[in-house]
């Protein structure tokens, strides 16, 4: 997993709340059994019309938010289905950070899983990034983990709370499993006398 | 250990530490994973690469469900050359990594949600993932169940433990007795009416009270099942005898004294008197009615005798922006009444309602009656061995005679990632579980409802109040 520790980028603001993994990434893109290649498909309903034209107002088409690293959304970002190719698809089209009021738990987890990281600001701050990315030209946030802050050069300036071990693990880009088979001793041993416990057996 | 009054959801997660280390999030035990085609495929890439097993087979089991087409033709000849590599891929990796896999061609197969209960496999006190949000359902049995990205299938498959922050607990209690026409649908989609889409982000929801326990297993599950679409991690549902009523006998239960000892364990579950929770909310049952959604997100619902509400009257510009596009999206205009809604396509089916009791429920309703000129109905049971039940008490008969198409089990259109699509700018009553644009194909509308409402609109061509429903024929199964 590629570590995230600064990032300064164009913003794109996609002002609108609920934004669920349906519309991040459609289910005829689900059916693939790789792990990339979903960049093209993000927010593909959206982005173009049923005809396969491009939607030339919606933010990811739209010239001055070519490049963008960050996406700022409503409340509720990620909501619904449990597909891990939302955070593939926005990962894979270069999207590293999303700032929103608040997130789905299933993409909370999985955004982690793939070195993005998600910013919770309030509700009012997140109107301004809003605003802000809608109205001023080549507006760009820089994001910093390391000191959780969010600063722009017209004196923007918020501090996000972020869970220490998810803050270390996206530092440093450590894989889970890894992680886990740390505890090995421990997990043998629960497990030896967990099996005892029959009405909990699966089968 | 405590002595302190615990919750259903404490006593499950304290069984199910395996460490704490400090600093770090708990590492918790998982009973069981359930596996289906769509997120495993790249897990089990994962485990090759890294030269990793799945390390408890025995706690694991896969089936197809979300792409299968639900027509007999269409199993045996996939057309989409995609889906039917993905299903072979789950083939190819169950029998490479000893995965049980109920497959197309089994008795078993179904809906992961609805087989996992029917086998009895899913058991009170249990830890359970999938990778698929709906994993909630399996709360009903008071498991602690729920949906996890591709990234964690395959930290469960290699380790069979997930890391996990303890999320807070939130107890909703619904009391008295249900009015007549409302549902276990309708108590869920009043509740993510109520406290919206993100109203339980973070925690697990213990649903109590009288309403909750005097519903059958089916309805527990209705319920459990869209804890997702409130925010909730799971839902859950003290396990009493009701539920064990209905896992005894099922293959995968506990038999003779194993059984006995298994229920006196799974009595100790339910939350201990004077056990506190994070948040409480109580709800009086006689309030609730029958509930159609009406825009693009599971919180936009509103009683079946109301109107389509006016995004004029909302303060919030944002909430406002996203009603009006809700609205514009499923072409609707405001106030207009709910019942004056006119549908083209009716869905009964999903792991939210394509059980044997949803389907008898919808029959009890058509049955005598013609299906609209103008709707095409479906049923999609969940599972063989729900059809093969709805068949042998002839539900299938009144279901074929009143116009209905009679399918075979599978996800179907709840998703859409199967040939049971809607077409772009159809209107459908649905007893799914998400309304989201798209969902159930591009341009598609969705209204979620009832296994009954969806029935009684079938018939009448719009939605209609259930109350006032003229019941024709008995149903005896």
């Amino acid at each position: 997993m590629q570590p995230f520790k600064t990032l300064t980028s164009l913003v794109a603001p996609l002002d609108r709340t609920n934004v669920d993994t349906d519309q991040i990434i459609p289910k005829q893109f689900l059916k693939r059994i790789e792990r990339t290649g979903y960049g093209d498909f993000l927010f593909f309903d959206w982005r173009q019309t049923p005809e396969g034209n491009p939607v030339p107002d919606f933010v990811i088409n739209d010239p001055r938010y070519q490049g963008a690293q960050i996406v700022v959304a409503g409340k509720n970002f990620g909501c619904g289905s449990s597909r891990e190719h939302a955070a593939w698809a926005l990962s894979d089209f270069g999207f590293r950070c999303v700032i929103a009021p608040t997130f789905a738990d299933i993409f909370f987890s999985n955004a982690g899983k793939n070195g993005i990281l998600l910013v919770k600001l309030s509700e009012e701050q997140v109107a301004q990034l809003l605003h802000n990315a809608q109205t001023i030209p080549g507006y760009q946030l820089t994001v910093s983990l390391e000191d959780q802050t969010i600063t722009d050069n017209r004196g923007f300036n918020a501090t996000f709370e972020v869970d220490p071990f998810r803050r270390y693990c996206l530092l440093e880009g450590l894989d889970d499993i890894g992680l886990t088979l740390r505890h090995a001793d421990a997990l043998d041993a629960y497990e030896k006398q967990h099996d005892h416990a029959t009405w909990l057996q699966a089968k | 250990m405590s002595t302190a009054p615990q919750t259903l959801f404490e006593k499950v997660w304290q069984q199910h530490v395996v460490v704490e280390p400090q600093g770090e999030p708990t590492l918790l035990y998982i009973d069981l994973q359930l596996v289906h085609e769509v997120t495993s495929p790249q897990a089990f890439e994962g485990l090759r690469l890294a030269g990793r097993t799945v390390r408890r087979p025995d706690r694991t089991i896969a089936t197809v469900d979300h792409n299968v087409p639900t027509t007999l033709e269409g199993r045996l000849h996939i057309v989409d050359q995609i889906a039917a590599t993905q299903i072979a891929t789950l083939r190819k990796n169950c029998a490479e990594f000893g995965v049980e896999l109920y497959d197309v061609d089994s008795r078993e197969q179904g809906i992961v949600h609805v087989i996992g209960p029917e086998l009895g496999i899913t058991k009170p006190g249990m830890t359970i993932v999938c990778g698929d949000s709906h994993t909630s359902t399996h709360g009903a049995f008071g498991a602690l169940a729920f949906g996890i990205g591709t990234s964690e299938v395959e930290h469960v498959l290699a380790t069979q433990t997930l890391p996990q922050s303890k999320p807070k607990t939130f107890r909703i209690s619904v009391e008295g007795g249900l009015p007549l026409g409302v549902t276990a649908k309708d108590i869920i989609l009043a509740i993510i009416g109520k406290i919206g889409t993100d109203g339980a982000t973070g925690c697990v929801i213990e649903y109590a009270g009288s309403a909750i326990r005097s519903l059958s297993m089916e309805g527990r599950m209705t319920i459990c099942n869209m804890s997702i679409e409130a925010g909730a991690r799971a839902g859950m549902i003290a396990p009493d005898d009701t539920t064990f009523a209905y896992l005894k006998g099922r293959r995968f239960a506990p038999q003779g004294e194993a059984w006995d000892r298994a229920v006196a364990e799974w009595r100790k579950l339910p939350t201990d008197p004077g056990a506190t929770f994070d948040r409480e909310l109580v709800i009086d049952a006689a309030t609730l009615v029958p509930y159609v959604s009406w825009g693009t997100s599971p919180g936009m619902v509103a009683p079946v005798t109301s109107a389509v509400p006016d995004p004029a009257k909302v303060a919030n510009e944002l909430d406002r922006k996203s009603m009006e596009r809700a609205l514009e999206y499923m072409a609707l205009q405001p106030n207009t009444p709910l019942d004056k809604i006119s549908i083209d396509r009716v869905f009964i089916g999903s792991c939210t309602n394509g059980r044997i009791e949803d389907l008898r429920a919808a029959a009890k309703v058509i049955a005598g009656h013609k299906v609209s000129a103008h709707v095409n109905a479906m049923v999609v049971p969940g599972s063989q061995q729900v059809k093969a039940q709805a068949e042998q008490e002839g539900l299938d008969r009144i279901f074929k005679e009143a116009g209905f198409d009679w399918r075979e089990p599978g996800c179907s259109m709840c998703l859409g990632m199967n040939p049971d699509i809607l077409s772009p700018g159809e209107r459908c009553a649905s007893t799914s579980n998400r309304n989201f644009e798209g969902r159930q194909g591009r341009g598609g509308r969705t209204h979620l409802v009832s296994p009954e409402m969806a029935a009684a609109a079938a018939i009448a061509g719009h939605f209609v109040d259930i109350r006032n429903w003229e019941v024709r024929e008995e149903v005896t199964a």
